[in-house]
């Protein structure tokens, strides 16, 4: 072999060896913009956390002023007009405003249920499944009869329970439903961990029992954890708005919420303005739909049988 | 004195609605310092059950030890699980058979091998950076620097192997473990893998018990041979001794059944018929006689005793006459 080729070899040696050094998380990243499932939701997903950040200065007028008071008779809501693109509720307050700043009702709620029964649900399932034994039985046990009961029902009779619904009672029992959801999923992922191959080396080198299971075993049961948690994002939104919908939501009138509006809208005013109820429910959909395609792609993203 | 002292080492597997399961059944065996004892046998005959009872890594649940596994002047056996804990990784290390999945996916190389450092030799931050550095180096991994801060998807097999080894000699063991380290791995890197165990048994003076089913691997690395059969060891010789002369039926057939090169086309492999399910228990007699070419009436009545002949200890009662084994003919 002449000395040139073998610098070729070597030059590409080189630079072949200098394109590694990449992680799961950077890896899963550059799937996952490659795939325009992602990209659609992650637009959708970021249009809505602008939307409701930057909700007070988009809105083109003050959602809870009283516009047109004088026009509304019987409180039945008006149709669109200059200035008010998509018209009023019965009160004369500007609807797309409304729409607008309700954006934040659902961040807020969707957001606090997910991290609360994530964090509930994590706890559960890192003592169970590295517990086991006595410890694992009563908290699957209490997990089972959480998941015995339809999930809405579920929520429906904890926002009932509540002398005053409000805000945090929709988001404690929205929580309370994906809580055993989140447990059972990182159980059993601990559970597969715990016989893995790379635990069992682990221990044979004498790793002590806490480390094993908190950077060997919960850290590779994470991905299907945060997976679930974007999709959670999803159904929590929904639960809240359905909620809301059937009058067990925030009761403070100065909060718009896409659930009650559509809920009046349908309830209410659908044979005068059927369209009323068609924008918050448009909505809902959207935002739901936004956060299960990023969620299921990142599913696939993360899948280790799609790594190379 | 020897370093590990295995003595009637029992494992008996227990589920409800079904039989104890004896998967080790009095295996004795020992290994000097800087020896390579082979434990060989096909899969499911108490390899592998041996070496993660003599790390105390079976579940206490559902199955038994029972016997001595002396390491030095301790019964393992006998150590509470935080004294064992002190001691595996430190005195003891093993190496598994698939690198791949015997490496943490989500955290970097360095970070694995630091940890043992941490755990046993309590180094810390650029110290243990640097002996990891060096063991990577030690174990022939190019380039330690980079490789501390990679994956194990990042790596090549052997590249993982290496590394895994680096890890099991991180605290200088006295005895390494290896169970299938090679079965992984293709030919070429088995033999680099093997000639860098070699070379740290024959540098370091660790003693290495070798768990395999190749014996490729056995007649390349082992000072000395133990066949296991259905959780008994059926044949223990020196390495000549057992490949030049094997006297066992089962060790006989072992050596026939790897195909040769030099045999003549078409000729069909020699194979071992039935498989290591295939037995009767050891209570009622010898639990290779149902698959044995030299099976006699003895061997289905009698349990064959382990005797010594002063060169090599065989269970059997009609063993391979030396003649036709060193022809290595196996009768079809």
């Amino acid at each position: 072999m002449s000395t040139r080729t073998r610098d070729k070899i070597d030059a590409l040696a080189k630079t072949s060896a200098d394109s590694g050094g990449t992680s799961l998380a950077v890896d899963a990243l550059k799937r996952l913009s490659r795939n325009p499932v992602a990209i659609t939701g992650a637009v959708i997903v970021t249009l809505f956390l602008l939307l409701a950040i930057f909700a007070p200065l988009i809105a083109p007028k003050d959602p809870y002023v009283r516009y047109l008071i004088d026009e509304i008779r019987q409180g039945t809501p008006l149709g669109g007009r200059p200035g008010f693109p998509l018209g009023t509720d019965q009160e004369g307050r500007d609807l797309l405003s409304r729409l607008i700043v309700a954006s934040r009702q659902s961040l807020i709620v969707g957001v606090m249920a997910t991290l609360i029964g994530l964090a509930v649900g994590m706890v559960m399932g890192t003592l169970s499944g590295a517990l086991g034994g006595w410890t694992d039985t009563i908290l699957m046990r209490f997990t089972d009869v959480l998941l015995s009961i339809p999930s809405l029902l579920l929520a429906i009779s904890i926002a009932a329970l509540a002398a005053k619904p409000g805000q945090w009672t929709v988001i404690v029992a929205v929580s309370i439903v994906s809580i055993p959801i989140f447990a059972r999923l990182l159980r059993g992922s601990m559970l597969a961990q715990r016989g893995s191959d790379h635990v069992l080396a682990a221990r044979a080198l004498g790793v002590k029992e806490r480390t094993i299971v908190f950077r060997h075993m919960l850290p590779n049961s994470l991905s299907p954890v945060i997976v679930l948690a974007t999709l959670t994002l999803a159904t929590s939104i929904l639960e809240a708005a359905a909620l809301s919908f059937l009058g067990l939501g925030d009761q403070d009138p100065n909060r718009a919420e896409w659930g009650a509006m559509l809920g009046e809208a349908s309830q209410r005013y659908f044979d005068v303005r059927p369209e009323m109820a068609l924008w918050p429910g448009l909505a809902i959909v959207l935002v739901a739909l936004g956060f299960t395609l990023l969620g299921e792609s990142l599913r696939e993203a993360l899948d280790p049988k799609n790594r190379r | 004195m020897a370093l590990l002292d295995v003595r009637d080492l029992r494992v008996v597997f227990h589920r409800r609605g079904t039989e104890p399961f004896p998967a080790v059944d009095g295996v004795t065996f020992s290994v000097e310092p800087g020896q390579t004892i082979g434990l060989v046998g096909e899969s499911g005959c108490g390899k592998s059950v041996t070496s993660l009872a003599i790390m105390g890594l079976l579940p206490k649940r559902g199955a038994t030890v029972t016997g001595q596994v002396m390491f030095e002047d301790t019964d393992l056996l006998k150590l509470s699980d935080r004294q064992l804990r002190d001691r595996r990784g430190r005195d003891i290390g093993m190496i598994f058979q698939d690198p791949l999945s015997s490496l943490n996916p989500v955290i970097p190389i360095g970070l694995q091998v630091t940890e043992v450092l941490q755990r046993h030799r309590g180094l810390r931050g650029k110290a243990a950076k640097t002996e990891a550095e060096g063991l990577l180096k030690s174990v022939g991994i190019p380039d330690p620097n980079r490789r501390l801060g990679e994956y194990p998807h990042q790596l090549s097999g052997g590249m993982r192997q290496r590394a895994l080894i680096a890890i099991a000699l991180a605290c200088r063991p006295r005895l390494l473990i290896a169970d299938e380290p090679t079965t992984a791995l293709d030919v070429t890197i088995q033999a680099q893998i093997l000639a860098l165990l070699r070379q740290l048994v024959e540098g370091t003076g660790t003693a290495l018990i070798m768990i395999t089913h190749d014996l490729g691997v056995v007649a390349g690395l082992c000072d000395q041979v133990n066949v296991l059969y259905a959780g008994k060891v059926v044949e223990t010789a020196d390495r000549h001794r057992l490949f030049g002369e094997p006297r066992h039926p089962y060790t006989h057939g072992l050596l026939g059944s790897v195909p040769r090169l030099d045999s003549p086309r078409g000729e069909p492999l020699a194979a071992i018929s039935g498989s290591v399910n295939d037995n009767i228990p050891w209570t009622s007699g010898c639990a290779f006689a149902p698959r044995c070419s030299n099976a006699i009436d003895q061997c289905v009545e009698q349990t064959p005793a382990l005797e010594d002949d002063g060169l090599r200890l065989l269970r059997c009662f009609n063993p391979v006459a030396p003649e036709t084994a060193a022809s290595q003919e196996v009768p079809a």
